[in-house]
Order: structure tokens, then C-alpha cells, then sequence
């Protein structure tokens, strides 16, 4: 084949590759854009301020649930360790900008500490992510209640502006997506770690047959979850001021990370996918809340909202099987 | 497995080992743990997850889940609170029960269809419906408390004794039981679900409809969180928001630790039982030992819940080793 | 031996192997010399795959030595074997479906710059390799996992040679490949030979052992019979070695072509999806027919078709005389069509390997075996007991998880299954591909018993000596369309070679159906 088809070809592979996460991205700015253009002031820089500190927690706690889900696994406990993080934030990013900056420090290595867990129970343990991390939730929770039995606490107050301003109309909390993207997340992805990750996801049997070091893949995953649900809980503190640990909170954005993933492409299953279209993911079920005020809809009713969108975004993938010629492809 | 006897495995024999041991340590953190009252009351308590976990179990079984449990737990009770307003006093008193199971069991008819007609993936199809469900009731209240009381029939079944010695949602676990029992060890059913979750294809290339099977699976996994749910209201006089949160973790630890493995085909009912009484004692446990009050008096204060919790995630973890290992890759 | 011999690149001495109370390998000895091919022969369940597991470090042994170059090795993992030099090209794929090609090549030996992959270098060697191994239409970045079987056969094939192995193993590598990437795989190995490499082949097809090995080792039962130079032996004495007792390569006798009466059934312009075209084709009662020519030409999904489990299926099909309406698989077990199907991959298709050997055997027969929903346990310990005996099915009891069987035992559960839903018509998918010789005859046996009872078999296999000792008639298959139709005499190994690939001699017209 001639070198200007195989590089036509390569960019329809890499196309394909990314399907999910465009067609999130097309979803999200197609919410954002109406959502914009039903406010009073338009897409002022408050609006697009307040929509980017929202989507932004969720975000970050989507992509801590993207990583582990790429091996085939599963983290349900990203919520509690962003629960965690932010209460302990709260207690230790406080005081002079030194003794902030090792707050900070100390928060992600928290984050990291509670991935790590999770990593070697899944893998040195041999349990399943599910009942591994559904039981590593339960002790985070329990850390965080200990840390704050009530809300309350403080965040440096520099600290927290910077991160949750806007410079020029761009907000911090949109840098700070960016800066983890292509400083952690695209390292990562070029890695032989980050793409051994894809391997255990893809077939573990076959990745053990190929000498993927599967174990040091694995654990890589989870500490990395845990350090991304760590940034959304240093976040979440600088944009509440305080530490609480709620269960339902925690347990809430569990849940919305696994379906924000699944509407950004990633696959269950493992394998494919990526932290990208997982943020937008997240935006667009945060934008549907919005979109909910917009349209003057009892705010209460964002639950089915939101669910309806995931049933919704689920059922289009389902549209694949009309195309469906053997029925064997239909089952595992 | 299968067997003409029931077979008890390693996972539901030292799941049984653990519930003496809690036993024992009861009995000597307080006096009267061991009484048969205390002991009836724990059965009593134990059975409103039974009932729960009953249907899940079906599900996880066949290689899916169902997360919708919590407010599928809400619309059994709620539902069968407000039967009245919906259905008129004459019909709503007498058909409250049923009424609530009902509409369980028509989301969980949703959720089946979903897995099985539209192959989604159950964890966020069900999901999914758990937010519908949930965005349903509140509109039903209107977002406020509901106001609808229980029936007395939904008050007599929650804590009353038709058989003395015997609290009433301990019949109705053990009746569930021994029909669970039966359709998985005797009948077609049974065996087609447990195929279904060692291999689908093997089950449809051998002429089976594992799809119609599915769906009444997630059917009556709704229809079991729904009758816990007319319990849980019967026992309060009412249903109230969120009155199945509390209960989807404790569901899947207990069926986990009763030695059904989470990704389908293996596992059985008596494990799942034992998994229930020891969740359910591990709780009561917590409650009784108070360590709160232990780090109290060295001046740490923290709340009761920290150490459910972190007890709660470590007996997991620690059980799990014993007897929940995947196989290692050689 | 060879002249000018020199010591054995690879040696092996005295490994054991054991799985539970399973002699997988009990002190076998193997030792193979750079530059040549040396043929690895024995039955399933002859430890040829746990040795070569061991080899290839994927599993451990518990005795023996390896001995590589002159050192003394051990592999306690893949990754320690192929650091060593040694690559294996697995039966079942060691390939991830959603990485591209590219990927796959290079997983097991990345290449890097600065810390992070260099996927330049990595698609340059991709490139290489899948050149060396003829595999050029092979795109990079394709995604694995959506290449045709026999594509992947070779990317696999330029995934073990990315590591330029010393000792390369090659286990049944060949069995999805056309006959033309065979060809060329053939000289590729030649070539590797003589540039020094030791391979280690395992193949059931006797002539491509005769085309390329120079030395033949065969494992009986898990221990190390001989070793002798290729060509040395006739092809009945090492199967005679093979399966340890006197062996006649006769297939039971052919029944004789009853063709009267009504068709059990009979198929008229079928076609599906582009891939089936207009087939037509009679099978009566009694008769078997077999489906030849070259892989992927359609055999399997035409039998999947006959199956129901396929959409959009065009053409009609009339079983018993009367037409039908195959929508799925549950339709087509119905009694009033009786149809069974014995799929291709009996681990994942055929059987739950997990559940016992019972519950698999009465699966797809339990409505019969039980009233409203409850299945009547001593009825179906009745004819399991019946069944096993009739099949000789070796197992540790009928309570013993599936998977515990050998492979033939295991697609003897899998034709048991069938065989209890009493069926009309049985339709076969390769049903003896990776069997051992013993089994294999058994399930000749077995189908000739059945045909005389008047059930119709309708069998696509790649062994042309089966479809020649087992078929009252062939249809070979070519694009999708039955191209020709062999029966007596014609039905020879040459033409159907010639029809597979689709050379019409004079005078021949196209196929249609068998009239």
C-alpha cells in the first residue's frame, strides 16, 4: 500500500479508537452550548466558573474510576478516598503556604496510600476489585468519619482561591483537568505499565502468556486512582472550605463515576477506553442538572434525570445489535 | 454445585465457624446475648436482609448484579404505604402487599429487559433504574417524607409472631428460603441459571432462552428488595426517603461471604444465609462492645460509625482471604 | 542424526508434572539441535501442552532439568522464557483483541525512548515482522481482535519472532491459515532453520510433519516414548506409537448411498449477509454429508444458519418435507425439527466447564427430563448411566467437574448432550479438530451407528481423510456456494483439493444441488 494510504488508514484506526470519547465530548458541548445560551447573562465567566468547579469533581473522580476499570477491574471505593482526602485536606492544608504545600503533599500521598491498598489486596490478596474495594470503601468511610465526625474545618484561603478562580475566563478547576491529563494520565497511557494495563483488560490470560508484567500493572492502577480521587478531594475542600464525611456523598460519586465512564466510552469489561472521554462523561451528568434549573424542573427530580440519561446513553450502545448478523456475537 | 443433598462447601462452613465465634464473643461482652430472645430478635432482624438478599443472590448467580436494590426497597415500601391513595381504600388495604411486591417486580422486569433483550451491561442498566426509581417516589411525595402509614397486615407481618417462638419476617425469610432452595436445586430453572453464569453462549447454542431466564431472575430480585421493603415499612409504621440505602453493601457482603462467587456460576443458598446471620450479628456485635467508649475515655473522641465501618471493611477482607481467593495465574 | 551433530541447543531430562492426582508428565526427556525442526507427536492428554507450557514458562514442573545452550535454566514465569530466548506461538492466541497489531508485536519486548513507549521503532518493527512472516495486508494499527482468525494466526506468529528466539515452539500455529499463508509460513521456517534457530513443532497433520520436520519425538500418556529422524517410519507405526495399540487406518464401512424418499432435510437458495450464496443442498435420512474445501469459505456459518442462530437468513429450508422457520437455536432443538448442533469450540460453545459432567450431559434435554419445571432426578441418572457406557466416556465420575476431562472426553459431552435430545438431523462443526487419534475413531464409529439409525448427519471437517472415509458425500464449499458436490469414486483426495480450490476440470459444470 502506498505511504499516503497507510497513513490515511492510521488515522482512521486512531478515529476509531477515540469514537466514545468524541461522541461525550459532542454531547457535552451540545448540553453546555443550550445550557449557555438559556442563562440571563449567557456564558459569562461566573457560569462557565460554576459549571467547571462542579463538572470538575466528578471528573477527577472519573478518572481515578477509569484506570482500575482499563484491567478489567473496578474501584468502588474512589469515593470514599475523595471523602477521605477532602476531610483530611481539611484538617492539613491550613497555615503558612509552607505548611500548605506539605498538606497538599500529604493529601496525595493519602490518595496514594489508599490506591495502593486497594492495589495489593487485589493483587498480592487475589480477592475480587468489587468486594475488595466495596470493603476498603467501608474503612475509608470510617477513616474519614474519624478525621471529621462533623463537618467542619478550614483550607488556606490562597490555596483555594487560586484553585477555584478564573484567570482570563479559563478556570483553575479546567487547568487543573488539563494539567492531570497530559501531565499524569498521557505519561501514563505511553508507558509500558499504562499499556500493560490495556493488556490485563484486554485478556489476562493472554497478557500472562505475553510476559505483561501483570501484577506491577495492576497496582500501578489502583495507586493511580487513588491519586486522582485524592486532586478531587484536595478540590472539593477548597471549593467547600471544609471537611464532611457523608456516606451518601461518597457513595453518590462511586456510582455517577461508573456511569459518567461508561457514557465517555470506556468498556466495563476493560481493555478500551480512557480518561478522557470520562471527563466529558462527567460534564455532561453534571450538565444535566443544570440543564434541570434551566428548564425549571424541580431540582429533586435530577436523580431520574440523570438516570434516565444513563439508561439512555446505555441503550445506545445497545443499538449496535441491530446491525447484529450471528447471534453468537450477543453472548460471552 | 448441585448435589441430591445439600453440600456444604469450605466458604459456607466457615462462615458457620464465624457466626459461633461472634456468638461466643457475645456472650461474653453481655449478658443475655445468648438468650433465646435476644437470639430470636437477631433472626428477626436478620431476616429483612435475607428476604433482600434472596433475590440478589439469583442475579449474581447468573454472572450479573442488581444495584438497584435501595430504591427498588423504597418503591415496595412506599408503594404499599401509599396503596390506598392509588388503588382507593377498598382495593389498597387489602392488596397493599402484594401491590408493593408488584411494582418491585415490574422494575426488576425493567432491569431483565435491559439485560437481557438490550445486553446491557446489568451494573449500569440497573444503576440507571435505581435513579428512575428513585426520581419516581420522589415525585410521588413530591420530595417530602411520605405520609402514608403501613397497613396493619404490613405491621402484623413485620413484628408480629403468628407462630409462637417465631417472628413473623422469620417465616417469611424461611418460606422464601425453601422456595429458593427448591427452583435452584430441582428445577430447570435452577440449572439454567447457574449455567448461564458459567457460560452464556454454551447455554444458547444449547437450544436454551437464556434471555426469558434472565429477565425473571431480575424480576424476582426486584420483587424480594420490594418485600423487604414492605417489611422495613411495616416495622416503622411507614416508609420514609432513602429507607434502602442502608441496605445494598450489607446485601452484596453477605452473599459474598456466603461463598457465592461475584462474577456468577457458583454458590449456594445456604451459604448465602449464613453470610446474612453473620452480617447481621457482626452489626449487633458492634453495637453492644460500644468501642467508641473505650477511646473515649482516652480522650479521643469519635463517633459509633467509624468503628462499624472499618470492622465491617476489615471482616471482609479477612474472611475473603480465607476462602474467596481467585486462582493464581500458573 | 545430523552430520557434523553438535550438542543439543535444548535439552530437557527427567520432568514431572502433576495436577492433583494427574500425571500430566512423568520423566520425559526432549532435546532438539539449533538449526533444525523437530516434531513433537503424541495424543491430547499425552502432555504435549503441559510441556510446552513448561517450556514456555507459563507453568512450572516439579522435577527435571532444562538445559538451554549449556546452562542449566528455569522459567518461573513467560516473561523469564522468552528473556531467555525461548518463544512459543500458542493454540489458543496469546493476542488482546483491543490493542492493535503494532501492540501486540512489541507487548512483550517494548521498545522505548525516554521512559515512555517509542512507537515509531515499535511500528517499524511491526512492520518487519509481518513482512518476514507474509502477513503485508496486515495494518499496524488495526485492532487485533477485528482480523480474521487466519490474520491473527500470523500476527501471532510475528509476535514470537519480534524477540529473535533461539528455540521457537510452535503449537498446531498453522490450523487457521489458508493454504497460500501456509505455504508461506513453511518457508519462512525453513528459512529460520537454516539461519540457526531450534523449532519445536506440534501439528495432528502428518504432511506438514513430513514436509518439514527433521527429527520426530512422540509422548505417549505423559512419558517420552522415542525419537527418531524424520521419514523413518510409516505413518500407521507412529500413530501405532501414538496411541500405544494396533491401529488401522480404515474408517468403518460406508453404508451405502440410500437416497429415496423424503429428504430429512433440505435447503434451497440459502443465502446470508454476503457471506452464504444461494446453497442448496438434500440431506436424507441415513446419509452422511460432509462439508469440505477451504477454511472460511462458509461451512460454519452455513451450519450456524441451519442452526438458527444467525439473522437474516434468506432462501428456504424444509426439514421432514416441511418447510421451516429456524429462528433459533431453541427452534431448531424443537421435536418437530430436531436438530443438534455440535459447535467448534467445545469450551466455550459446547460445554460449562465448571459444572459437572451430568449437568452438562442432560443440559439441553431437561425439558424432557422433568414436569412443570421440576427435573425427575432417576430419570436422568437412568440414561446419563446409559449414555456414559454407550460413549465409553472416561471420567472421574459424573459428578466431576467438566473441565477435569480430556479433550476428547470432553466433546464426547459435548456429542452426549446432543445425543439425549434424540435428534433428526446432526450438524457437526469440526467436531474432531485437536481430538486424539482414539477418540477420533470412536466418533466415526459413533456417526456411522447413528446414520444406520436413520439420522442424518451433515459434518464440516479440514481432515480430508476423514471427509473421504466418513461421507457418503462432500459438498465442497468455495465463496460462500457449494462449488462442486464429490460422491464414490470421484470422492478422492485430489479432487477434493482441486474443488477447494476451485479448479474445474473439462467438461465440469458448476455445482448445484446434488440431484
Amino acid at each position: 500500500m502506498t505511504v499516503g494510504g497507510a497513513r490515511d488508514r492510521n488515522w482512521r484506526y486512531r478515529l476509531a479508537a477515540q469514537r466514545g470519547a468524541l461522541a461525550a465530548a459532542a454531547i457535552f458541548a451540545i448540553m453546555f452550548a443550550v445550557y449557555g445560551a438559556a442563562q440571563p447573562t449567557g456564558l459569562s465567566s461566573d457560569v462557565v466558573n460554576t459549571a467547571a468547579n462542579k463538572g470538575a469533581l466528578l471528573a477527577l473522580v472519573a478518572m481515578a474510576q477509569t484506570v482500575p476499570v482499563l484491567t478489567g477491574g473496578l474501584d468502588l471505593s474512589v469515593g470514599m478516598i475523595f471523602m477521605l482526602t477532602n476531610c483530611l485536606a481539611s484538617v492539613i492544608v491550613t497555615g503558612s503556604p509552607v505548611m500548605t504545600i506539605l498538606g497538599i503533599a500529604g493529601v496525595l500521598a493519602a490518595g496514594l496510600a489508599c490506591g495502593l491498598v486497594n492495589g495489593l489486596i487485589v493483587v498480592y490478596g487475589r480477592l475480587q476489585p468489587l468486594i475488595a474495594t466495596l470493603a476498603t470503601s467501608a474503612i475509608y468511610f470510617g477513616i474519614a468519619l474519624a478525621l471529621r465526625p462533623q463537618p467542619g474545618g478550614d483550607v488556606n484561603g490562597d490555596f483555594a482561591d487560586l484553585m477555584t478562580r478564573s484567570t482570563y475566563g479559563v478556570p483553575s478547576s479546567v487547568v487543573l483537568i488539563v494539567a492531570a491529563v497530559v501531565l499524569i494520565w498521557m505519561p501514563y497511557r505511553n508507558s509500558t505499565l499504562g499499556r500493560a494495563a490495556y493488556a490485563v483488560g484486554s485478556s489476562e490470560q493472554a497478557a500472562y502468556m505475553s510476559g505483561v508484567p501483570i501484577a506491577r500493572a495492576k497496582l500501578c492502577a489502583y495507586t493511580l486512582a487513588g491519586l486522582f480521587a485524592a486532586v478531587g478531594g484536595l478540590l472539593l475542600t477548597c471549593l467547600t472550605y471544609s471537611g464532611e464525611a457523608r456516606a451518601a456523598l461518597g457513595g453518590d460519586y462511586t456510582l455517577n463515576s461508573i456511569a459518567a465512564l461508561v457514557i465517555g466510552g470506556t468498556s466495563l469489561f476493560g481493555g478500551s477506553g480512557g480518561v478522557v472521554g470520562s471527563v466529558f462523561g462527567a460534564f455532561v451528568m453534571r450538565t444535566v442538572g443544570d440543564l434541570l434549573v434551566v428548564f425549571n424542573i424541580n431540582p429533586v427530580l435530577q436523580p431520574l434525570f440523570v438516570g434516565v440519561v444513563l439508561l439512555f446513553a446505555v441503550s445506545l450502545g445497545s443499538l449496535r445489535l441491530l446491525r447484529v448478523r450471528n447471534k453468537l456475537d450477543l453472548y460471552r | 454445585m448441585l448435589r441430591s443433598l445439600p453440600k456444604i462447601d469450605v466458604a459456607t462452613l466457615i462462615a458457620f465457624g464465624c457466626i459461633v465465634l461472634l456468638l461466643l464473643l457475645g456472650g461474653v461482652a453481655k449478658p443475655g446475648f445468648l438468650s433465646v430472645d435476644y437470639l430470636g430478635q437477631q433472626l428477626q432482624v436478620a431476616a429483612f436482609l435475607g428476604v433482600i438478599a434472596t433475590g440478589e443472590m439469583i442475579v449474581i448467580l447468573m454472572g450479573q448484579i442488581d444495584l438497584s436494590i435501595p430504591w427498588t426497597i423504597g418503591i415496595g415500601g412506599m408503594m404499599a404505604t401509599g396503596a390506598s391513595g392509588i388503588l382507593g381504600t377498598a382495593l389498597g388495604v387489602p392488596l397493599a402487599v402484594p401491590f408493593g411486591i408488584l411494582c418491585g417486580a415490574l422494575i426488576g422486569v425493567v432491569n431483565g429487559w435491559g439485560v437481557a433483550y438490550l445486553r446491557a451491561p446489568s451494573m449500569i442498566f440497573t444503576l440507571g433504574m435505581n435513579a428512575v426509581a428513585q426520581g419516581l417516589m420522589v415525585y410521588h411525595t413530591g420530595g417530602f417524607a411520605p405520609q402514608d402509614r403501613a397497613t396493619s397486615l404490613m405491621i402484623e407481618l413485620a413484628s408480629g409472631q403468628w407462630i409462637p417462638g417465631f417472628s413473623n419476617p422469620l417465616l417469611v425469610w424461611i418460606a422464601l428460603g425453601a422456595l429458593t432452595v427448591y427452583i435452584l436445586t430441582r428445577t430447570v430453572f435452577g440449572r439454567q441459571i447457574y449455567a448461564i453464569g458459567n457460560r452464556e453462549r454454551a447455554v444458547f447454542l444449547s437450544g436454551v432462552d437464556s434471555r426469558r431466564v434472565t429477565l425473571i431472575a431480575f424480576a424476582f430480585s426486584g420483587a424480594c428488595a420490594a418485600a423487604g421493603g414492605v417489611l422495613l415499612a411495616g416495622w416503622a409504621n411507614r416508609s420514609y426517603q432513602a429507607m434502602g440505602d442502608p441496605y445494598l453493601l450489607p446485601t452484596i457482603a453477605a452473599i459474598v461471604l456466603g461463598g457465592t462467587n461475584v462474577l456468577g456460576g457458583r454458590g449456594t443458598y445456604l451459604g448465602t444465609v449464613a453470610g446474612v446471620i453473620l452480617i447481621t450479628l457482626l452489626q449487633s456485635i458492634l453495637s453492644v462492645l460500644q468501642p467508641q467508649d473505650y477511646f473515649a475515655s482516652m480522650g479521643i473522641k469519635l463517633p459509633a460509625d467509624v468503628f462499624r465501618q472499618v470492622v465491617f471493611g476489615l471482616v471482609i477482607i479477612v474472611m475473603m482471604m480465607l476462602y474467596g481467593r481467585e486462582k493464581a495465574m500458573r | 542424526m545430523g552430520e557434523g551433530a553438535s550438542d543439543p541447543l535444548l535439552r530437557v531430562e527427567g520432568v514431572s508434572k502433576h495436577y492433583g492426582g494427574v500425571r500430566a508428565l512423568e520423566d520425559v526427556r526432549f532435546s532438539c539441535r539449533a538449526g533444525s525442526i523437530h516434531a513433537l507427536l503424541g495424543e491430547n492428554g499425552a502432555g504435549k501442552s503441559t510441556f510446552i507450557k513448561i517450556l514456555s514458562g507459563v507453568v512450572q514442573p516439579e522435577r527435571g532439568r532444562i538445559v538451554l545452550g549449556g546452562m542449566p535454566v528455569s522459567f518461573p514465569t513467560p516473561a523469564a522464557a522468552a528473556e531467555a530466548g525461548i518463544s512459543c506461538i500458542f493454540q489458543e492466541l496469546s493476542l488482546l483483541p483491543d490493542l492493535t497489531v503494532a501492540d501486540n508485536i512489541n507487548i512483550a519486548d517494548p521498545l522505548r525512548r525516554l521512559g515512555l513507549i517509542d512507537r515509531t521503532q515499535e511500528r517499524r518493527r511491526a512492520e518487519q515482522m509481518l513482512a518476514r512472516v507474509g502477513g503485508e495486508d496486515i495494518h499496524p494499527a488495526a485492532p487485533v481482535g477485528q482480523l480474521p482468525l487466519s490474520r491473527q494466526q500470523l500476527v501471532e506468529i510475528a509476535k514470537a519472532l519480534a524477540r529473535r528466539p533461539k528455540v521457537l515452539i510452535l503449537d498446531e500455529a498453522t490450523s487457521a491459515l489458508t493454504a497460500a499463508d501456509v505455504a508461506k509460513v513453511f518457508t519462512l521456517l525453513k528459512q529460520l532453520r537454516t539461519e540457526g534457530m531450534a523449532i519445536v513443532y506440534i501439528s495432528h497433520r502428518m504432511h506438514e510433519i513430513a514436509e518439514l520436520a527433521d527429527e520426530c519425538t512422540v509422548f505417549r500418556n505423559g512419558r517420552y516414548i522415542e525419537t527418531f529422524a524424520a521419514g523413518t517410519r510409516s505413518d500407521d507405526a507412529i500413530v501405532e506409537m501414538m496411541i500405544g495399540r494396533e491401529y488401522s487406518s480404515a474408517f468403518p464401512p460406508l453404508g451405502g448411498t440410500r437416497r429415496e424418499g423424503t429428504p430429512a432435510l433440505a435447503v434451497r437458495n440459502l443465502s446470508w449477509a454476503g457471506e452464504l450464496n444461494d446453497i442448496s443442498l438434500e440431506v436424507h435420512p441415513g446419509e452422511v454429508v460432509g462439508l469440505g474445501g477451504l477454511d472460511g469459505q462458509g461451512q460454519r456459518q452455513f451450519l450456524l444458519a441451519l442452526f438458527g442462530a444467525l439473522i437474516g437468513v434468506e432462501g428456504t429450508i424444509e426439514v421432514a418435507g416441511r418447510p421451516a422457520k429456524i429462528g433459533s437455536p431453541r427452534q431448531a432443538k424443537s421435536p418437530q425439527l430436531g436438530l443438534a448442533l455440535i459447535p467448534e469450540d467445545r469450551k466455550n460453545e459446547g460445554l460449562m466447564l465448571p459444572m459437572t459432567v451430568r449437568e452438562n450431559l442432560s443440559f439441553a434435554a431437561l425439558e424432557t427430563l422433568s414436569r412443570f419445571g421440576r427435573i425427575d432426578r432417576k430419570a436422568e441418572a437412568e440414561q446419563l448411566d446409559a449414555l456414559v457406557r454407550q460413549l465409553a466416556i472416561k471420567s472421574d465420575g459424573l459428578d466431576g467437574p467438566v473441565a477435569a476431562l480430556s479433550g476428547g472426553n470432553q466433546q464426547k459431552v459435548v456429542i452426549g448432550k446432543w445425543l439425549m435430545t434424540r435428534p433428526r438431523i446432526v450438524l457437526l462443526n469440526d467436531p474432531t479438530r485437536g481430538i486424539d487419534v482414539g477418540t477420533k475413531q470412536e466418533i466415526y464409529l459413533l456417526l456411522r451407528r447413528l446414520a444406520q439409525q436413520g439420522t442424518a448427519v451433515l459434518f464440516y471437517s479440514t481432515d480430508y481423510d476423514e471427509l473421504i472415509g466418513c461421507c457418503d458425500r462432500v459438498a465442497i464449499f468455495y465463496d460462500g456456494t457449494i462449488s462442486r458436490m464429490l460422491q464414490g469414486a470421484e470422492l478422492t483426495e485430489r479432487n477434493l483439493v482441486g474443488a477447494a480450490l476451485n479448479l474445474s476440470s473439462a467438461g465440469e459444470r458448476p455445482a448445484s444441488n446434488a440431484a
